[in-house]
């Protein structure tokens, strides 16, 4: 297979811009079949904005994107969801498309929430609704997954289970997974391609590259560097409190 | 058997609460009540425009809706006001110069209240027709679209990001509502539409656990209030509009006692 059919999505220098600013700009990065590629940078360098690009969810972008892929199994960071609605668990893994019976009970049980197949979703906890909404955007075999903080609100144990899991899928399905995490360990372990964003690219390529990176230090600090290993460079900027971009 | 104008008016209430079941679900859900209210409102224009025209009032009214509706969405896109706000000053000004346009029209007798509040007497077999086809294209082009409107509803960048085009999913049931408004403004009237599509589903809401089972007991209510409703009607004289919609309101009262029913279980 030549690697031109195995891209699922493909950004080129793609930005968005709300109320004239800049959420986040000139992001280049491919997610090919197979492959997990992780998102990781400070709270608003624009890693969900990002994953909305990738998605199509943002109309108004500027640089491109090419999807070629339409089966999306989509995990939002934050979801709202209106309780005037009633809506049980088996509901809710039928929303974007009709899958069998099994199907949905495969994937529930896979995320340890088959018990809560029949319950209304707005009874459920934080940490088992996140564990819902993982079952359901696996359940679809999806070529294409993005995960915005899957494992947020997820106990301890739960939260390695599940990126095992989600480990699992990516190598069973061969789908491509957009990844956004905070967890550094995960991320260096699990991951074959790691974007670290800050309004732009900081650095990009394998885990053992991005962690011998220096803006990667200066983000995350020298603790989170010695997760593997350290590794001095020349940089050609620093980030200022407010995360702007001054040239050395 | 269509001869007797009672039986015309049933049958023409049945059609229509097949309809406003399930549209009146999506209203509860996103929050669409007073939406609808200005669509009804903006009707009373329709029908002032089907008698100068002499065309069909639901189509007529259809129409108008939908321009209505259209610049409501321009608007909320070019203004900075509020949507309530916009909601508020297309309703009120519709309606106002519907009546304003009435006053001009002194060569036609207008029965205002039957407009308002709806008039059993009024319904034609044309009417029967009209509302059993626009009726069923309605619910055909809401199966269709079920899926990326309901999903939508429940959450949009999801049904954005996975494939189902909501946007086009929204535009296509604004349409719906001005033609179910249009099919219903003879029965129920112009004030109280909103009503019909409301209170049925707000009823099947107490006492439902899954969006089906709301779809089909908001469509059994709506049958339920026509039915006691026009009957009332007939026996005490009153308006049909009125009788239906105060039918389906003591259906929802009574399913306030499930409500209680089943708190008393869970605890």
């Amino acid at each position: 297979m030549n690697t031109e059919n195995n891209i699922l999505v493909k950004l080129y220098n793609a930005g968005f811009k709300q109320n004239n600013k800049w959420l986040v700009e000139g992001v280049s990065l491919t997610v090919e079949k197979g492959k997990i590629v992780t998102l990781i940078g400070p709270n608003g360098s624009g890693k969900s904005t990002t994953a909305k690009i990738a998605l199509g969810i943002y109309k108004n972008i500027e640089g491109n994107v090419e999807k070629y892929t339409n089966k999306v199994g989509y995990v939002p960071q934050k979801i709202s969801i209106d309780w005037t609605l009633p809506l049980r668990v088996c509901d809710f893994m039928l929303l974007t498309e009709t899958i069998s019976e099994k199907d949905i009970d495969e994937a529930l049980s896979l995320t340890g929430v088959i018990h809560l197949k029949n319950k209304n979703l707005g009874n459920l906890s934080g940490g088992e609704f996140q564990r819902v909404l993982i079952a359901r955007a696996i359940s679809k075999k999806p070529e294409l997954l993005v995960l915005d903080e899957p494992v947020q609100g997820v106990d301890y144990t739960g939260e390695i289970a599940l990126y095992e899991l989600i480990k699992n899928i990516s190598d069973t399905l061969s789908c491509g997974i957009l990844l956004i995490s905070h967890d550094l360990h995960t991320v260096m372990t699990a991951t074959d391609h790691v974007v670290c964003l800050n309004g732009h690219v900081c650095c990009s390529g394998s885990p053992m590259d991005v962690a011998k990176n220096n803006e990667y230090k200066a983000l995350f600090g020298e603790k989170a560097s010695q997760i593997l290993t350290v590794y001095e460079h020349k940089h050609d900027h620093v980030h200022s409190d407010e995360g702007e971009i001054k040239k050395n | 058997m269509f001869d007797d104008f009672f039986v015309r008016a049933l049958f023409a209430g049945i059609g229509i609460a097949f309809v406003t079941g399930p549209l009146g679900c999506f209203v509860v859900w996103r929050r669409l009540s007073y939406f609808g209210d200005t669509l009804a409102h903006s009707a009373l224009l329709g029908v002032t425009m089907a008698y100068t025209l002499d065309l069909n009032i639901a189509i007529s009214v259809f129409l108008i809706s939908s321009v209505i509706a259209l610049i409501l969405i321009q608007l909320q896109k070019k203004t900075n006001l509020p949507g309530d706000a916009l909601l508020g000053l297309l309703a009120h000004s519709s309606l106002a110069v519907g009546l304003v346009v009435i006053g001009f029209l002194t060569f036609i007798r207008f029965d205002i209240m039957g407009l308002l509040f709806g008039d059993i007497l009024a319904v034609t077999t044309d009417d029967l027709l009209i509302i059993w086809t626009g009726g069923a294209l309605i619910l055909l082009v809401l199966k269709l679209i079920w899926k990326p409107l309901f999903a939508s509803t429940v959450n949009y960048e999801l049904a954005e990001a996975e494939g189902l085009n909501p946007d086009r999913a929204k535009a296509i049931f604004t349409i719906l509502m001005a033609a179910v408004i249009a099919i219903s403004i003879k029965m129920v009237g112009l004030l109280l539409i909103t009503g019909m599509l409301i209170i049925p589903a707000a009823m099947a809401r107490n006492i439902s656990d899954s969006p089906q089972k709301m779809v089909i007991f908001s469509i059994i209510g709506g049958l339920l209030s026509v039915v006691l409703g026009l009957y009332s009607s007939l026996e005490f004289n009153t308006s049909s509009g009125p009788s239906i919609i105060a039918a389906s309101l003591a259906l929802f009262i009574l399913s306030l006692f499930k409500i209680k029913q089943s708190i008393k279980l869970k605890n």
